[in-house]
């Protein structure tokens, strides 16, 4: 057998993957980093767009981008097996953030969020676990057989509970249940029983009540509001009326990049940021909807098949849930921005205005380009 | 065998994985499926709901300002008030072209860079959509006129009538009522935003930064709908705004405008308190500055002048000047000695005009070169002899001295409702030792007990620790604000914190004090005599002189020779409180580098406490019906009328 029938039996795409020698030897998957420069390229036009014309904008989120590109790069170098013997360490570190947080952190808005590092300026520690937590619920499933058993299912929902009721009581609901479904997906990816999954399903009743009971009052009055938009028509209310205003009247072939009325006369609330959905929808109406999710949804199949490709349980698990948060994100942000879901405060990945999300989105695209690079060929 | 179980879970996990992968893609394009059904329900189903409601009716909400509430004196003068004034407005997003409509506006009125600059500054702050921003303000009739008939041609353009901030008093007043200026964004990220939309200007000093809360009021909404021109062509709903609180104060006008007479063009302060209530009733610092400047935006040369004017006309000197209090301590100090049984009325002393302490070389020089010869306290306070007080002081110990002046108000902020002040100085080892890190020595005691040395006190902690021997020893807190009144629940008083007393063993030696005090200004041979006690024929009046020694200058300014002279000289105190038995008034002046306390000071306690008596005299003969009529209520009509033009009415021109 010559060479040629040798790579004529292999599939397409790895035929794809021995052209992108060079970016198969800096661990790169060609194809995916296509997808995210066409999402972002994208983004950046409609945010010309949402934030009136400015260039400047444009530019600072650029340069992120950039950014977030170099670490996506960095994390893809970085073997599997490394994050998996480094998240748990690392976890623990993100929960004393996230404690001394609760302690030192700055108030903004009511909550406390940021951590002021001396000469380093301030993050949120609530964002890296967006990261750390999928890692470390699949560190601890890596080393034990699947299904899991009692001993490690009780193991990772503690590593999911911390950090979540940690975050919650900042306060910040929105981000501490992305972080907690995260981790469940985690779970329900290595085989969670489906009778265990029926009985959540089941009590989620009364946890609900119990939730609400355990709210602040303007989380309360998100949901009330979302509930029956009308009934605060001066303040959350009026946002979501006018995204849906702004979503509707651009009808299925949008008013036209820069025409929008609603985004550019401000009717539209952070039209840049967590409603850039919104200012998308007018300007490019149902079909630039459809194609934005077009684009996701490459993505999230890529993802996918990245999951399947991997070549033991612990990438598998790590492909699998990045890719399936990444979902979760687009369907909060599109949702809550359409009005099927409360406003939490969740950006579009990769589209709206703001540096923290993008980097840490492009740092788990890194990990999964990592875990797709790195994976021995037989196993 | 082993191998081959591990094998077998391998691909049973793989198994596992791959199924629960397909379930949750599934998952996925369900919830995909839902958001588009959602999207197309919005932009297929209800598009044309939702372009009508985008295209042709824009419905808006807009914030009312609230009417900020006024400040009156005791008499009911108006202090504080808003006036209507007209200003030139742009709609940006009605403005085909921004820079070529504000070149034709130049051409029409004036318009400096500062307008422009602001202007585009406001641009720049988040703001709510369609709102007109302020080009120029103040506009003259004629300007509205040019500008009116020019309309047809400057969409976007419209002329605002506003309610703007005016001090009647601005100079008099400037360091007392303070100032609103524009909001900032560091500012609005302190208040509560909503409340703040349509606000134009907060409280930056003084009364209008503390009582922000009280005299904004709670902002109104209108929902409106809009044409695609930005008009409104109808008012849906509307919350009217709620206009802030009305400040009554104890000031009384005539004795602050005497105040400022009889400082006669001198830096310096004067603070004069009623001892019964705390309330203040002349709050002087000079030179005062026109605050009216202020509230519009005052102009970068105006306001570097200000800034580099070398009396420093922006210092509020009575709230934030920090200066040693010389010889005003002693009768406190006096009573510390009594009180600690260190001293009684029969103790002497030989002066010899000096002070040594055993074994230190250093003489601590008396006033009065040759001595006062044999002293008692009550001489020692008359003449203000330093040496008895130094060797008070040396055998008191710091310690002992700064816990017994400390309820007196010094050392720390007296709580007066005004923003700004500052604590002073009061020292002790322990303070020593926290600020200098350094432990104190004995001699320093001795500068201590003549009021120089660490020691330092504002203007108002000087007339808060008058009105408390004053009082023989009731502790009082300066209060400006007596009552509060709004259109709806009319004047009501603002509640106080209970009053707290210094007690002495012997309660008898305030009155001892206080006559004592009385032989400062009454007799011959007190300090305060010639310049104050001489002139004296319709009551009697205790006090005590004081002269501040004006150490070094401040590193790093460089004066002029002719005027070095000038800030070396003496800073000038006196306090004092008349009647002597039932004291009325309080009062604490400050002249700087005025020279000598009694003649320097004195007269202008003298003549703040003549107005004060001549001014409360007056409005007691006033009967209580002619008292309704007074300009109180005046006031209040006036404020009630204010609350009804909303701001931002259109007056052309589209």
């Amino acid at each position: 057998m010559n060479r040629s029938d040798y790579l004529r039996q292999l599939p397409p795409n790895e035929l794809a993957a021995r052209r992108n020698s060079f970016l198969q030897t800096i661990h790169i998957d060609g194809f995916l980093l296509m997808m995210l420069l066409i999402l972002m390229g994208g983004g950046l036009i409609v945010l010309y767009s949402a934030s009136s014309a400015s260039i400047d904008t444009v530019i600072r989120q650029a340069l992120r981008m950039g950014l977030g590109l170099l670490v996506m790069c960095v994390a893809a170098q970085i073997p599997a097996t490394t994050y998996r013997r480094w998240s748990l360490p690392l976890y623990g570190f993100g929960v004393l953030l996230l404690i001394a947080t609760l302690i030192f952190g700055s108030h903004a808005k009511g909550a406390q969020r940021w951590l002021d590092i001396p000469g380093l300026g301030r993050f949120q520690p609530s964002e890296i676990m967006k990261l750390l937590v999928p890692l470390s619920v699949a560190a601890i499933f890596a080393t034990r057989s699947l299904p899991p058993r009692w001993s490690s299912l009780l193991m990772s929902t503690g590593i999911i509970l911390v950090p979540t009721l940690l975050i919650a009581k900042q306060p910040d609901l929105g981000t501490a249940l992305l972080i907690a479904s995260s981790g469940f997906i985690t779970m329900f990816l290595a085989g969670l029983d489906w009778r265990i999954l029926v009985t959540l399903a089941g009590s989620s009743v009364p946890a609900g009540w119990l939730l609400w009971e355990l709210l602040h009052d303007y989380q309360r009055q998100r949901i009330l509001t979302f509930l029956n938009p009308e009934s605060d028509p001066w303040g959350t209310g009026w946002n979501i009326m006018q995204s849906k205003t702004a979503i509707g009247s651009g009808g299925f072939d949008g008013k036209g990049w820069l025409n929008g009325t609603q985004s550019h006369l401000d009717f539209l609330p952070e039209s840049s940021t967590d409603f850039i959905i919104a200012a998308l929808a007018e300007e490019f109406g149902f079909t630039g909807v459809c194609l934005l999710l077009l684009v996701y949804l490459i993505i999230l199949i890529r993802g996918g098949y990245i999951a399947l490709q991997a070549g033991n349980n612990g990438d598998r698990l790590i492909a699998g849930t990045l890719t399936l948060t990444f979902f979760v994100y687009i369907f909060v942000n599109i949702g809550m921005v359409s009005g099927i879901l409360p406003v939490v405060g969740v950006p579009l990945p990769m589209v709206s205005y703001g540096g923290t999300s993008v980097v840490t989105l492009l740092a788990s695209f890194g990990i999964l380009m990592s875990i797709h690079t790195h994976r021995q060929l037989l196993n | 065998m082993a191998r081959n179980v591990t094998f077998h879970d391998k691909l049973r996990e793989q198994g596992i994985f791959k199924h629960r992968l397909v379930v949750a893609f599934l998952g996925v394009l369900a919830l995909v499926g839902v958001l588009l059904l959602r999207m197309y329900h919005l932009q297929i189903v209800q598009y044309s709901t939702y372009e009508t409601i985008s295209d042709r009716n824009r419905i808006q909400i807009e914030p009312i300002a609230p009417t900020r509430g006024l400040i009156l004196d005791r008499n009911g003068t108006i202090l504080a008030d808003n006036n209507p004034t007209f200003s030139v407005s742009i709609i940006k997003e009605l403005v085909p072209n921004l820079s070529q409509t504000i070149a034709d506006i130049r051409e029409l009125i004036p318009l400096n860079d500062n307008d422009v600059q602001r202007f585009e500054k406001r641009l720049q702050q988040r703001r709510r959509p369609l709102t007109p921003i302020a080009l120029r303000l103040n506009l003259t009739e004629e300007e509205i006129a040019i500008l009116s008939v020019r309309a047809y041609d400057l969409p976007g353009v419209i002329i605002e009538a506003n309610l703007v901030r005016h001090y009647p008093q601005p100079e008099l007043l400037s360091h007392t009522i303070g100032y609103v200026g524009r909001i900032n964004e560091a500012e609005l990220k302190q208040v509560d935003a909503n409340n703040y939309g349509a606000t134009e200007y907060i409280g930056k000093t003084g009364i209008e930064k503390f009582y922000e809360d009280r005299l904004h009021g709670t902002v109104g909404f209108q929902k409106v709908e809009t044409d695609a021109r930005g008009r409104t062509t109808r008012v849906l709903e509307k919350i009217d705004p709620t206009g802030g609180e009305n400040l009554h104060l104890f000031l009384d006008l005539p004795t602050q405008q005497a105040a400022l007479k009889a400082m006669n063009g001198r830096r310096g302060a004067v603070v004069a308190i009623e001892p019964d209530t705390g309330g203040v009733l002349a709050f002087l610092s000079t030179p005062g500055f026109n605050s009216n400047l202020f509230v519009t935006g005052i102009d970068h040369k105006s306001y570097n002048d200000l800034q580099n004017d070398r009396w420093r006309p922006l210092f509020n000197r009575a709230l934030q000047g920090q200066y040693p209090p010389g010889s005003t301590v002693k009768p406190m100090v006096g009573l510390a000695g009594l009180d600690g049984g260190f001293i009684d009325w029969n103790y002497s002393i030989w002066d010899p005009g000096w002070y040594k302490i055993n074994g230190d070389g250093r003489f601590f020089r008396d006033w009065k070169k040759w001595g006062h010869g044999f002293v008692t306290l009550d001489t020692a306070i008359v003449q203000s002899c330093d040496t008895y007080f130094y060797e008070l002081a040396h055998r008191m110990g710091v310690d002992r001295l700064h816990d017994f002046l400390s309820p007196f108000g010094f050392g720390h902020r007296t709580g007066i409702d005004m923003a700004g002040e500052v604590s002073g100085v009061l020292p002790s080892t322990e303070w020593k030792r926290r600020t200098r890190k350094e432990r104190w020595y004995p001699g320093e005691s001795l500068n201590f007990g003549i009021g120089q040395g660490y020691m330092l006190s504002t203007p108002l902690q000087l007339a808060v620790a008058t009105a408390i021997i004053a009082n023989h020893g009731t502790i009082i807190e300066p209060r400006m604000v007596e009552k509060i009144s709004t259109k709806d629940t009319g004047i009501r008083p603002l509640e106080h914190a209970p009053l707290q007393h210094i007690k002495l063993r012997d309660p008898e030696q305030w009155r001892r004090m206080i006559a004592s005090m009385r032989n400062v200004v009454m007799t011959k041979k007190g300090t305060a005599y010639g310049a104050v006690g001489r002139r004296l024929t319709e009551y009697d009046m205790a006090g005590k002189t004081g002269t501040a020694q004006v150490v070094n200058i401040k590193q790093g300014e460089t004066y002029q020779a002719s005027k070095l002279k000038e800030w070396h000289r003496d800073h000038a105190w006196f306090m004092g409180f008349a009647p002597t038995d039932h004291p009325r008034i309080a009062v604490a002046v400050l002249v700087e580098n005025g020279g000598h306390g009694g003649t320097d000071a004195g007269p202008v306690a003298k003549q703040v406490i003549d107005a004060w008596f001549e001014s409360d005299a007056r409005s007691r003969s006033v009967t209580p019906e002619e008292q309704d009529a007074s300009p109180a209520t005046e006031a209040l009509s006036t404020s009630q009328r204010m609350h009804t033009p909303p701001t931002g009415t259109e007056v052309a021109i589209h």
